[in-house]
């Protein structure tokens, strides 16, 4: 498994393969079976990576492979992983295969359905792998349209709208990555004036401060539109509450993360003393979104609109970690990523799992789920105490983390920021336990429901997927954090690099 | 003995040198014959033989090329032109190929040859021209002919109006041209290009020359402000014609820009990265906003056309070599992605007359496939990978970044997104929207799926492969 290029490829085949098919039965298979092979790659790739750094490999990216692409512009397609992007790898591998298991009964246009499914798990993939911001530009913008037909064709309530709300901001924030890029692009110099779009060489070259200084704006906010950075998190709620179930778990639990990996290995990393002179303005709008998203929720009357708000809440907890500039609160950032992704991909799922079985998504319509429904009503319930950060689930651990890393930021203005987003957690409490106490538990409010059928085994083969990746973060976070810790560790010393160079 | 020699050897360059001209006028005089001698009467032979003679051209074009010049530095040509007039023969004959459903019942199939072919001439001879005057003489043969096979459906009051424009507009520009072009050989005594750059200063009055040169290029490619003929003429010309005008005809100004109007302003380059600066920006800005607001999909093409132009001009400001290269593929690339997207139109527009973008909702209902090939087509226009447009715009931008000016590139790609708005809207009639009596299933022919997937392959693997650029980019 030292080929990451494989990562791309197979997706790209499976796609391929579907378009051949002949009967829905084929289409599905293909694309679980491939799903299926992708999740044993990314675990092979994960377990090769455990091998190689437990046998001593302190290469800062391993498995680099590297092919001159448009030798005149010195773009190359140049891949490799460190901690960071692994563990995006997995996630995505993860919430791919949920993401087909829960489509399993799309009867319209199966066969683009899954197309595009698979299509934009090929953006993800590239993305993480990429080392190279030109490629990796690529992967991201190949990421953003099959959103569009998803939700567009696929989608519920207002798609129209959502659908081209959710295109043109994703592509206005990879406009703003694109002018980023393009700048830093040319302030590189890796010799009698040759730029150079690779990664690891920009980050060891001192691009100066007040270049640093107009790029990081670029760069931050075109990828916090991705991640719901306040005040363009405005595509989040409407996106995700008209994408049909899979469009969303991909959106929430891999595109939003696609932005913060961006935030991260991209804006802050190359920028590291921008990052450091805007840092308060990232924990100001961090601390905002975190408190708006918790109160936003609670106002929600759609089981949808409750999750894509809270998203935002959540996603706020990633920008934190990011902004606070400790070796703890980046951790804890990356540890949020992924741990937000599996849950809310799960709460997503559940979600859409019941809607198919009752046809609304009104809090008050629903009511005592749990008597008809167990299975279903349990993976709910553990999604959202998952999201409310109880011990022992995922979710937990990484708020932890960020919130331990961000009082290591000793001044008054971090502590409050970090008191406030703490605070949140309550009005999480609240929303979350409202939405289960009345829609799951409780007395059956429609005679309708006492005939529900309980999950099938497709769907409960996602969701036991999904639980036991949120449990195995959360009941033993070292192997997570001991990825991510070293890979952290150089980010950090960049940045401290910059402030003494300033 | 030696001065023999001289001769013959200059008569195999003469042939060599002008094989992309002579190759044309060969087809033209066995398209006459065949007219004058009114051997062959059926529409469809006439029409399987231009197809093949364009063909056997397009694959001449491939070898044999050389670098020389001819008639006392009248004529030059090189490496790169041969390979621009091979793009030139490459679009004609996919245009050719896709316009046989609308031939074949057509009168006077083999005057439109004629007429085509005598356009691509002039552009031969614009492309290839080392002095003004045979810029000029080969810019009238392209354009009066042009005017003509506007106007090549014959009853409809449009097509007339449409040439009636085309023909006004296009005097116009010759004269505003031709004015510019007098100052400068009254200023400079010449009108070789190979002399004038060194004689360009600060002059006011070679500037005002120069921006009277401009503004003829600027006409001629429909640049803003001097756009405004554009959309009345796409709109009333026949699709395959619109598709001529929007791709070759561009693509042949392009081609003229970048040899010959960018080393005309060596000199004064603040002048010059002014202008193209309020140009790109207006052209761009322009072309988008109005794009949005139109539901003929001709005219929302020609908008749309408007706006790939600035982005091509915003290539050509960086006034490298990469900008230069990047435009020829960016041409190359929109040839692919706007003929695709037209032939579709060509045979929806041949069968049931319906060219309003409203009339393609839910088109995806009866034609699954046309429906994904204009959706590439639009994509690939938009610039989303994995599609060559992508590349394309990329490479454009970057090259116009190199300049450092971050506004204009700002501007550029926040015009993106505006741009993928409205191809997004037309995607959307396609997929999303209900329609009651959407479009029926339109059969294709042999040519239009023959062409319609030569320019899915070329969306496809141009922007992969690297190799097409790289061929470019050597030949600088």
């Amino acid at each position: 498994m030292t080929n990451l290029s494989i990562l791309v490829i197979f997706p790209l085949l499976t796609t391929f393969a579907i378009l051949f098919c002949s009967n829905v039965t084929q289409i599905k298979w293909t694309a679980l079976i491939g799903s299926l092979l992708q999740l044993t790659i990314a675990s092979l790739l994960m377990y090769s990576y455990y091998g190689e750094r437990a046998a001593g490999n302190t290469a800062q990216m391993l498995f680099e492979a590297r092919y001159s692409w448009y030798s005149a512009m010195n773009i190359e397609y140049y891949v490799g992983v460190d901690g960071i992007s692994v563990i995006m790898i997995m996630l995505t591998a993860f919430v791919v295969t949920c993401g087909i298991l829960i489509s399993w009964k799309i009867e319209t246009l199966t066969k683009e359905f899954f197309f595009l499914l698979l299509l934009l798990s090929v953006g993800a993939y590239g993305f993480f792998i990429s080392l190279d911001l030109f490629t990796m530009f690529f992967f991201l913008e190949l990421a953003v349209i099959p959103k569009f037909l998803l939700i567009a064709i696929w989608g519920s309530g207002k798609k129209e709208y959502s659908a081209m709300k959710l295109a043109l901001m994703l592509m206005g924030g990879s406009a703003l990555v694109l002018i980023g890029l393009l700048a830093t692009y040319f302030n590189t110099d890796i010799g009698g004036g040759v730029h150079t779009w690779d990664l690891l060489k920009i980050a060891h070259m001192h691009i100066p401060y007040e270049t640093q200084l107009f790029i990081f704006p670029f760069l931050f906010v075109g990828f916090g539109v991705f991640t719901a950075l306040f005040p363009f998190h405005t595509w989040v709620p409407d996106g995700h509450s008209s994408a049909p179930t899979a469009a969303s778990m991909f959106l929430a639990g891999i595109s939003m993360k696609l932005g913060g990996y961006g935030c991260l290995r991209v804006a802050t990393y190359l920028m590291p003393e921008a990052a450091q002179h805007y840092s308060w303005i990232i924990v100001l709008l961090a601390t905002i979104a975190i408190i708006y998203g918790a109160f936003a929720t609670l106002m929600q009357k759609d089981l949808k609109y409750i999750n894509a708000y809270s998203s935002v809440s959540h996603c706020g907890f990633i920008l934190l970690g990011i902004g606070m500039l400790t070796k703890t609160a980046l951790i804890g950032a990356v540890m949020q990523m992924v741990s937000h992704g599996l849950m809310t991909a799960l709460f997503f799922g559940a979600i859409g799992m019941i809607y198919e079985r009752t046809h609304t998504r009104q809090i008050k319509e629903l009511g005592g789920l749990l008597k008809t429904i167990p299975f279903l009503s349990s993976v709910f319930i553990i999604a959202g105490l998952c999201s409310l950060g109880l011990p022992g689930f995922s979710g937990f651990v990484s708020e932890m983390v960020v919130f331990v890393g961000a009082w290591q930021q000793p001044d008054a203005f971090h502590r409050i920021a970090t008191i406030l987003a703490a605070a949140s957690i309550v009005v999480t409490a609240v929303y979350i336990l409202r939405a289960a106490g009345s829609a799951i538990m409780g007395p059956i409010k429609n005679e309708h429901f006492n005939h529900l059928k309980d999950a099938t085994w497709n769907e409960k083969m996602a969701s036991v997927l999904l639980i036991f990746a949120i449990l195995s973060i959360g009941l033993a976070p070292f192997w997570l954090i001991n990825i991510i810790s070293p890979d952290t560790q150089i980010i950090m010393e960049n940045i401290a690099r910059g402030a003494i160079g300033n | 003995m030696r001065e023999e020699q001289l001769v013959i050897k200059m008569n195999t360059d003469f042939f060599i040198l002008l094989k992309p001209e002579l190759s044309i006028t060969f087809i033209i005089f066995i398209l006459l014959i065949i007219k004058v001698s009114d051997g062959m009467n059926k529409n469809s032979s006439i029409i399987h033989l231009a197809n093949f003679l364009l063909l056997i051209n397009f694959l001449l074009g491939f070898i044999g090329n050389a670098t020389g010049t001819l008639f006392s530095d009248m004529y030059h040509t090189n490496g790169l032109i041969a390979l621009e007039k091979n793009i030139l023969n490459f679009g004609t004959l996919i245009i050719s190929l896709q316009a046989y459903e609308w031939l074949k019942n057509h009168k006077h199939v083999i005057e439109f040859f004629i007429l085509l072919l005598t356009t691509l001439l002039g552009m031969f001879f614009m492309v290839s021209s080392g002095n003004f005057l045979m810029f000029f003489l080969g810019l009238e043969l392209a354009s009066i002919p042009l005017a003509a096979i506007v106007n090549f459906d014959l009853e409809k009051i449009k097509s007339s109006e449409a040439a009636v424009k085309m023909i006004l507009s296009s005097a116009f520009a010759s004269c505003i041209m031709l004015f510019g072009i007098s100052l400068i050989y009254g200023t400079t005594g010449t009108l070789n290009f190979a002399e004038l750059p060194a004689l360009i200063t600060n002059n006011p009055l070679q500037i005002l020359a120069l921006i009277f040169v401009f503004t003829g290029f600027a006409f001629k490619l429909s640049a803003v402000p001097f756009h405004l003929w554009t959309a009345d003429v796409y709109e009333g010309a026949p699709v395959s014609v619109t598709a001529y005008l929007s791709v070759i005809s561009k693509a042949a100004m392009v081609f003229v820009f970048i040899s010959v109007l960018n080393p005309l302003f060596e000199n004064v380059p603040t002048v010059w990265y002014n202008m193209l600066f309020l140009t790109i920006v207006l052209t761009i800005t322009i072309g988008n906003l109005f794009a949005i607001r139109q539901n003929n999909i001709k005219r929302f093409l020609a908008f749309s056309s408007i706006s790939q132009v600035g982005f091509i001009l915003l290539g050509i400001s960086s006034g490298t070599t990469i900008g230069v290269s990047a435009s020829v593929y960016f041409l190359i690339v929109y040839i692919f992605s706007n003929l695709g997207a037209f032939g579709v139109i060509a045979l929806v527009v041949a069968q049931t007359e319906k060219e309003n973008i409203s009339d393609f909702k839910g088109f995806y209902k009866n034609n699954k496939t046309l429906s994904w090939i204009i959706t590439i087509a639009l994509f690939s226009l938009a610039g989303i990978p994995p599609t060559a447009g992508f590349f394309g715009k990329m490479f454009l931008v970057t090259a116009g970044a190199s300049k450092g000016n971050y506004v204009l590139i700002i501007i550029a790609v926040l015009n993106m997104v505006v741009s993928l708005y409205y191809y997004l809207r037309v995607v959307k009639a396609i997929f999303v929207d209900e329609n009651k009596s959407p479009i029926e299933k339109i059969e294709s022919n042999l040519y239009s799926k023959i062409a319609l997937y030569i320019c899915m392959a070329g969306i496809i693997f141009t922007g992969f492969a690297s190799v097409l650029y790289d061929y470019i980019n050597s030949l600088m």
